[in-house]
């Protein structure tokens, strides 16, 4: 099991014919990631990489019974695709776009109100199950299947923890990073809860940083409604202060959000804190061997 | 109360220029001229005055407004101006000429701008308001309702933290369905909240809207209206916006032409422009070992790993996602003019870079920027076989290291020698 993608997920590419997406299509497929086509406006009636492309997300949802959407679209009409994708059907939607303007995010996160579909990111490496489904930009090489489940803000630290946690033949379910933005789509807890439920995920790694209430209420969240163990590392301890979003944001915010009190935070709700960035891996291990939870 | 009050109210503002490490959204400031104009051009009462960029055109300006009192007020980004002595109120037009003069060429120094202050360039002046109260105005994005939300209290004129502080009560919210948009009713409920009444409250509901559509439409970040004051007589009472203090997105300037216009370059610490202007995130910070790393999370685990092994470093720097190789040598030099660096932690975990185009650039920028100090490189992710065969056949030496741990104690152990 995993949670959101799997190998059962047909995935289109949005952009599909742009550099990077290419790029990531093919090392998606090679890894054994079901990707059914894709959409570019325009170019629909032609192939890419062998397979079929759509002038809209409808039409390659109607040919191929696509269910996630890998967003590879530039900023400006990253918003757009969006809600193409979300209107279509698709039921993951990933978005690796850094620099959407926050006020479409906000109209999108109004748009998919009621409807059943998760988006992830904007500003995120995507989400990968290991083996079985990439959707994003990720080093899939550095993945390796396991028990873990691991959750970031950010996209490079993810590739950080996983590489640390690999090297130490640690594994991971799938990981999930969902971006950096302040208004993204979706929030830590959305994912925790998700990791909870799935019965292969034995523990899980949760990465933040500075700014926002987020982890600590991820946190608090987890103390009440996980059974799982958590670990977690907040990047931003030597980040200068003051450099920050505007002063009417902090009042909202009432939680303290430096990175060292979040992680005191963490600690003080029972969960495992890794201190030092370079030792993610190894206070996973060692939170692992506590609990009796077998290394695979 | 007299308008001596408005003038220690420019207080609660948001650091100037850069925000903050994190991704994607950083701030776009204007001067406080330039968002009243905005706001004038929405509907909002604002005070009459103009900018001026030396003193005789600061006197005609008074002479021009006409009446007898006008405040001058340093226009800098910086927040904590009339603590400062960036705001004066005066009762002449010589006095105006005087109070520009002292103000224009000097460098107004507050608690935002540093040791070093701001230069002031240009200064407003503005007809005095004779005020009966002062209330306070926000929007902002919210994080936990990702939504535009309005802020409100009674007690303007200071710092909104500080009322968050001392009396969280008196802090109104309110969020608006981007769908529906910011209707009447909300607005009287903010107001009756914070104490308007009678013929006000009309006049509440428009400036609420107004200023509502006024940051939406422009892809402001955040809106700050500190004090919104009550002026006028017992029968002609009037809200009037006294300062404003707007943030934008970066990322939507490529659809806001005023905004652009209206971005003064010479507020921004000219590093953190030139750096953006390729595309990459740098902030200068007070210690010896330069750092160039892609993504901001790994930047600033970067940063916390230098400083756990005992470290201090000179900059946090995002190269971002596609750095080319030009993209790294533009990094290695912004790094480089910062005459403390001792070394260069390159830190890349690359998804959408590619090692061997960072390596590419690596060795470019030994090349033409013939660096001295040593480079300490940490690879990996994406084709990171093909970037270290690079970099082991270039014939250049650069310090190797396997992981972000062994990294930073490399570049730790150089510049303690």
């Amino acid at each position: 099991m995993s949670v959101f993608v799997n190998k059962h997920s047909k995935v289109i590419f949005q952009g599909f014919t742009g550099e990077h997406a290419t790029f990531h299509a093919r090392d998606a497929i090679s890894i054994g990631t079901q990707v059914v086509g894709g959409v570019t406006p325009g170019k629909g009636g032609t192939t890419h990489l062998g397979l079929p492309v759509f002038d809209t997300v409808a039409e390659a949802v109607a040919a191929t019974g696509a269910d996630v959407s890998a967003v590879f679209v530039p900023p400006p009409f990253s918003a757009d695709a969006l809600m193409e994708a979300i209107d279509a059907g698709i039921k993951v939607a990933v978005t690796i776009a850094d620099g959407i303007p926050i006020h479409d995010m906000v109209q999108v996160q109004r748009y998919r109100v009621g409807k059943d579909a998760i988006i992830i990111g904007p500003n995120t490496p995507g989400i990968i199950t290991p083996g079985e489904c990439k959707v994003g930009i990720m080093p899939s090489h550095i993945y390796r299947r396991g028990n873990i489940g691991i959750v970031s803000r950010s996209g490079t630290l993810n590739y950080e923890a996983t590489e640390q946690m690999t090297a130490l033949g640690l594994g991971i379910t799938t990981s999930v990073g969902i971006g950096g933005d302040p208004v993204n789509g979706t929030d830590f807890v959305t994912v925790l809860r998700a990791f909870e439920a799935d019965p292969e995920t034995e523990v899980v790694v949760m990465i933040g940083e500075i700014g926002g209430p987020q982890e600590v209420a991820a946190a608090r969240w987890a103390k009440d409604h996980m059974t799982k163990p958590l670990i977690g590392f907040v990047a931003g301890v030597a980040a200068p202060a003051g450099r920050r979003m505007g002063h009417a944001g902090a009042i909202i915010a009432s939680e303290a959000d430096t990175a060292s009190a979040k992680m005191d935070a963490m600690e003080a709700l029972g969960h495992y804190v890794a201190r030092n960035p370079a030792h993610i891996g190894q206070t996973v291990l060692e939170a692992m061997r506590k609990q009796g939870i077998a290394i695979r | 109360m007299s308008s001596s009050k408005s003038n220690k109210s420019n207080r609660s503002r948001g650091k100037p220029a850069s925000t903050l490490p994190l991704r994607g959204h950083s701030a776009v400031n204007i001067h406080e001229y330039q968002a009243k104009e905005l706001l004038q051009s929405f509907g909002v009462p604002v005070p009459s005055g103009s900018v001026a960029y030396n003193s005789t055109q600061a006197s005609q300006v008074a002479e021009e407004l006409g009446g007898n009192r006008w405040v001058v007020k340093a226009q800098v980004h910086a927040g904590g101006r009339g603590k400062a002595g960036g705001v004066k109120v005066v009762s002449s037009l010589d006095e105006v000429k005087k109070a520009a003069d002292a103000m224009l060429g000097s460098r107004l120094i507050t608690h935002q701008t540093g040791p070093e202050g701001s230069l002031i360039q240009r200064v407003l002046i503005e007809q005095a308001s004779t005020i009966r109260d002062e209330l306070y105005l926000g929007f902002i994005i919210d994080r936990a309702s990702q939504r535009i939300t309005l802020i409100a209290s009674s007690e303007g004129g200071m710092e909104i933290e500080e009322v968050a502080k001392t009396h969280p009560e008196k802090i109104i919210t309110e969020i608006v369905d981007p769908a529906i948009g910011l209707r009447d009713f909300q607005c009287r409920k903010v107001a009756t909240a914070i104490g308007l009444k009678g013929k006000l409250m009309p006049q509440a509901v428009r400036v609420m809207k107004a200023i509502y559509r006024c940051m939406r439409d422009n892809d402001a970040l955040q809106a700050e209206i500190n004090p919104l004051a009550i002026v006028g007589g017992d029968d002609d009472l009037r809200l009037m916006v006294l300062d404003a203090k707007f943030n934008f997105d970066d990322n939507a300037l490529y659809r806001q032409k005023t905004i652009t216009e209206m971005r003064d370059l010479q507020e921004e610490d000219p590093k953190e422009v030139e750096a953006s202007g390729h595309g990459l995130n740098y902030i200068a910070l007070d210690g010896n070992i330069g750092c160039i790393v892609n993504g901001a999370g790994l930047a600033m685990a970067s940063l916390d790993a230098i400083t756990l092994h005992g470290g201090k470093p000179a900059n946090f720097l995002d190269v971002g996602g596609g750095a080319s190789p030009e993209k790294v040598t533009n990094a290695c030099r912004i790094v480089l003019e910062d005459p403390n660096v001792q070394c260069i932690l390159v830190n890349i975990f690359a998804g959408i870079n590619r090692c061997d185009w960072i390596a590419k650039g690596l060795i470019q920028a030994c090349d033409s920027l013939k660096i001295k100090v040593p480079l300490i490189v940490r690879l990996a992710g994406t084709n990171v076989e093909e970037g270290r065969k690079i970099l082991k056949e270039s014939g250049l030496t650069f310090i190797t290291a396997e992981n972000l741990d062994s990294a930073a104690e490399k570049a730790v152990a150089i510049v303690k020698g």
